[in-house]
């Protein structure tokens, strides 16, 4: 495995019943990457990533993350490796037997020893960053969808993790935050050079901040590459997926 | 070794009564396992008993108090017919603290606990909460199961005392305050014949149905499927099983005790 390479994956099946959902996934996401992954709804790429943190067991496959093979691990092993990672849900998935300010200062109360007011200040502050200050002491319940999905994401990024994985980070938001959702993770990954895993329907806003680009098809990782390259793919399907979009300069779209 | 925590087991739920006996047993031991494991969640304990004890005096208070008063009406009439009546007081006690008290006392927290229980859980499972937990490197079991398994297991025979109190108090009510049994009789045969050992033993198995309903509960809820009709679902489950696991069990100990 290369020593830039986080999180590779070899020969990934897994089936649902008869329904086979990934049919052998073959991709090498970068350290220090941004790396978005497209597909149709119901693709798989939930399922995909659900896999990547050993939510999801394989059927047939590997995936390596720092030189071990994840699949084979027990899960006192598996939990050191997830420490390493952070991760926002497609629904947030937030506590909802606790306020905000505790949802998102709860990696860091299990699994650091800073003091009370310490961890009450940076989780404030990565609720500043969504644009949530104030709302430190509401409960999920009382959150809308898409502000529900920034407290989410403030958790997935409160303990610094190695590799994020965001289940569509600005689906539920309207343009403006989406656009601020966008601006903060090209921002952090800028500072901080960690691992982002995002999967995504915004395509126009993925491809400005992506580094490498892969798009899931039918269970396999039919094109990656950078933005520039997958826009000018040849691959009938990645043509027509992006043609749909209808955004000028995309392959097929108007230009 | 069987995977408590991956998601399969909620794609391909046990449906097998002997698998998901097993499914129980293997949560309840492991939700021992983790409460020696550090680091203890002591507030999470506390909260769990506030939930299931404190919270669910109040039924227990009324059946407790309404059973013991029934028992005294019931037996007063039989009794009388051979001037027994002076054993009412005995009669209660005894069904109290052997029987009633555990029995009833555990079916109402199974309605009342059991089911926010399985509730709870089978949400947090459906919004992917629990997911969440094993992503933080945290041990769902540890976290949600075992502090309601010891919670249960602690609060029950507390629950169980005060209905025996409250029962034997109603009984006393009834029998002595409105149909006038002599209270010397009522309370020196109750003395009498009433051994601490029968109020040891019912509280033996109270901890023994708190068991049982918190870990019934917690399964159900945990490996619920299939959204908000799949929590109702584990709701009412759990608390048909737990109930008809608490009459059973109940058979069992009672033979094997007395
Ligand atoms: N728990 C499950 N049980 C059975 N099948 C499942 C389950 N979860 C996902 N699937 C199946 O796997 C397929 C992929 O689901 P997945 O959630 O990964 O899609 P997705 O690519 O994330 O779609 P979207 O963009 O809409 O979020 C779906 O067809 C779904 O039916
Ligand atoms: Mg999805």
């Amino acid at each position: 495995m290369d020593k830039d390479t986080a999180i590779k994956i070899v020969d990934l099946y897994k089936n649902f019943g008869s329904q086979n959902v990934l049919n052998g996934i073959n991709l090498e996401i970068k350290h220090g990457e941004i790396t978005v992954i497209i597909g149709k709804s119901g693709g798989g790429k939930s399922v995909l990533m659900k896999h990547l943190i050993s939510l999801l067991k394989p059927d047939m496959g590997e995936i390596w993350i720092d030189g071990v093979d994840i699949t084979k691990l027990k899960e006192r092993e598996l939990n050191e490796v997830r420490k390493k990672f952070g991760m926002l849900f497609q629904e947030a998935a937030l506590f909802d037997s606790m306020n905000v300010i505790d949802n998102v200062a709860f990696p860091l109360r299990e699994h650091t020893k800073l003091p009370e007011k310490e961890i009450i200040r940076l989780a404030e502050e990565k609720l500043k960053n969504v644009g949530l200050s104030g709302f430190g002491y509401k409960m999920p319940s009382e959150l809308s969808g898409g502000m529900k999905k920034r407290v989410g994401l403030a958790r997935a990024l409160i303990n610094d993790p190695d590799i994020i994985l965001f289940d569509e980070p600005t689906s539920a938001l309207d343009p403006i935050i989406s656009l601020t959702i966008l601006d903060l993770i090209k921002e952090t990954q800028e500072r901080f050079k960690k691992t982002y895993v995002i999967i995504s329907h915004d395509i126009l806003g993925m491809f400005r901040i992506a580094h490498k680009v892969a798009m899931l098809y039918n269970g396999k990782i039919i094109e990656y590459g950078t933005p520039e390259n997958v826009k000018k793919s040849e691959n009938e399907e990645v043509k027509e997926f992006l043609k749909a979009t209808g955004i000028p300069g995309f392959v097929g779209g108007v230009l | 070794m069987i995977n408590l925590f991956s998601l399969d087991r909620i794609y391909h739920p046990a449906t097998s009564v002997l698998r998901q006996l097993g499914g129980m047993a293997l949560m309840f031991f492991s939700s021992i396992f983790y409460a020696f494991r550090r680091p203890w969640k002591l507030n999470y304990i506390f909260k769990q008993m506030e939930f299931i004890g404190v919270k669910s005096l109040g039924v227990v208070l009324i059946t407790g108090t309404f059973t013991g008063m029934v028992l005294a009406i019931q037996t007063y009439y039989g009794f009388r017919k051979f001037g027994a009546e002076g054993l009412v007081g005995a009669t209660v006690a005894l069904s109290m603290t052997r029987e009633l008290g555990p029995v009833l006392t555990s079916l109402m927290v199974t309605g009342r606990a059991g089911s926010a229980i399985a509730a709870e859980l089978g949400t947090m499972r459906v919004t992917e909460q629990i997911d969440a937990l094993i992503v933080m490197a945290l041990n769902p079991i540890k976290y949600l199961v075992t502090p309601r398994v010891i919670a249960s297991f602690f609060m029950l025979p507390v629950l169980t005392i005060i209905s025996d109190f409250v029962g034997i108090v109603g009984g006393w009510l009834v029998g002595v305050k409105l149909l006038g049994i002599n209270e010397g009789a009522f309370i020196n045969k109750m003395i009498k014949y009433v051994d601490l050992e029968d109020i040891y033993d019912g509280l033996i198995k109270s901890a023994c149905f708190g068991i049982i309903l918190s870990v019934v509960a917690c399964y159900k809820g945990f490996y619920t499927a299939g959204g908000a009709e799949g929590v109702g679902r584990s709701t009412t489950e759990s608390v048909v099983i737990a109930s008809v696991s608490i009459l059973v069990a109940d058979y069992i100990l009672t033979s094997l005790m007395f």
